[in-house]
């Protein structure tokens, strides 16, 4: 191995310090190793999230058929374009950052607090972005039921094969039955708010509609949901405990609950690095405004912070591939 | 620092830049066009990509080499490994490159065996 010193005119010492084999300051090197640490965070929870997905192959949800929405389009099937709108965000504002970092490199004062501003805007925005992403997931769009397994029954028109929402055909049965508070009856029993039908109205509902089948979790030889038959939709109803809108961490409208389970832990957690990845570029953007770096000498700190925000954008994707493409 | 010599070439020589400003945005195009292909691709999913390989469709495997792709020029670029020393670079991508493969192989086995344990009935998933 090479170790020579940085400086020929110094003297050669390698145990007494002052060189550097690896040509990195302390700082530069700290944010590498936490890089690598972090690195193999996410590959834990990304491996993890494989596991479940290989471990329930024929029956995974379709992310396709989850993520379909676009700001401003409503009701238009967009499968995939809104996240890669968000990656396409991300890398841009990975590239401002480099700029940011190639202008500290040439003492620019100006030129890093502009592509320093780009950086953190882009980074909101994402931020955003993932937000509006959460809350389309949260409140789900069809609705369905679940049974006492743990399976998720959809519904689907048998004619045009097109996914039908609970308030299309849920009848109308007037009942007393309230959210039960825990500051009624029983004090330590309580319950999430109620869907907005029973599971009689929707029942009976799918009784009074002819056209209507279930879809269960199973996938087919070619990757699609496998519908049933009128006869055994009208069967397999009977197994229904629950109805389920939405999704939060106990049940989702999607299929396997572990599916939700991992997408609110992964793309949570990395949205909380963006969220503190926009934190720190803030600070260091008021530090180059005021000056910190110009008298130090060098802008080493907005490569560091740089460091940080490229590989929130290798993580997103990543994420990117494994939650929506694969 | 780095800003001394900067390698301005990428794939191999192939593309040399002028400065390194213009070496970014030339990756910069470059990652879009590989994300533009993964989105085109994830949408149209061409039949003749759905056949398995190895365990997974070809379609998968595809996007899978093409993350792996995007993520080699962000850090070789964005993060200027490309520009580190040999050791440095070597100290953080070694530990990387034999971890996660190691991982994700022998969970996913794991997890196909699962798969297979319940699915020839030893387990009723839906009661």
């Amino acid at each position: 191995m090479e170790v020579a010193a940085t400086n020929p005119s110094e003297e050669t010492n390698v145990w007494g310090g002052g060189n550097k084999p690896l040509n990195a300051s302390y700082g530069k090197m700290m944010m590498w190793f936490f890089i690598v640490s972090d690195a193999l965070t996410f590959t834990g929870f990304l491996v993890a999230y494989g596991f479940s997905r290989f471990k329930n192959i024929d029956s995974w949800p379709i992310a396709d058929e989850v993520f379909t929405h676009f700001p401003f389009l409503h009701g238009i099937d967009a499968p995939m374009y809104y996240v890669a709108l968000m990656t396409f965000i991300l890398i841009f504002s990975s590239v401002t950052m480099v700029m940011a970092v190639d202008a500290g490199h040439h003492m620019n004062k100006a030129k890093v607090t502009f592509y320093m501003l780009l950086t953190i805007i882009g980074g909101a925005i994402f931020v955003g972005s993932q937000a509006w992403e959460w809350k389309n997931f949260i409140k789900g769009e069809y609705g369905a039921l679940e049974t006492r397994g743990g399976q998720i029954l959809q519904f689907v028109d048998g004619d045009t094969g097109k996914r039908v929402a609970l308030d299309a055909f849920a009848a109308s049965i007037a009942t007393d039955r309230s959210t039960h508070e825990s500051s009624n009856g029983i004090w330590f029993v309580g319950e999430f708010s109620l869907p907005t039908y029973s599971l009689d109205e929707v029942k009976a509902g799918f009784t009074a509609n002819e056209n209507l089948v279930i879809r269960g979790e199973k996938l087919n030889a070619k990757g699609q949901k496998i519908v049933l038959s009128r006869e055994e939709s009208l069967v397999k109803i009977n197994d229904a405990v629950d109805v389920v809108e939405g999704a939060n961490l106990i049940h989702n409208e999607y299929g396997n609950r572990l599916f939700a389970d991992f997408f609110f832990f992964i793309t949570g957690f990395h949205g909380f690095h963006v969220l503190s990845g926009v934190v720190i570029n803030i600070i260091i953007f008021f530090n180059v405004i005021r000056g910190t770096y110009e008298e130090r000498g060098h802008y080493e700190m907005v490569e560091k912070v740089g460091l940080y925000w490229h590989f929130v954008d290798l993580v997103w994707v990543f994420v990117f591939t494994f939650f929506y493409l694969v | 620092m780095a800003h001394a010599e900067q390698k301005l070439a990428i794939f191999r020589g192939l593309l040399k830049f002028k400065s390194n400003v213009h070496k970014i945005w030339g990756v910069l195009i470059f990652l879009s066009i590989v994300t533009t292909v993964e989105v085109a691709l994830g949408i149209i999913k061409p039949a003749s990509l759905m056949s398995m390989f190895l365990g997974m469709k070809i379609l998968n495997w595809i996007f899978i080499i093409l993350t792996i792709v995007k993520a080699y020029y962000i850090a070789w670029d964005f993060m200027h490994i490309r520009d580190e020393k040999g050791s440095l670079k070597g100290s953080i991508v070694l530990p990387l490159v034999i971890l996660i493969p190691y991982l994700a192989f022998i969970l996913l086995i794991e997890a196909d065996y699962i798969f297979e344990v319940m699915n020839t009935g030893f387990v009723s998933w839906n009661f």
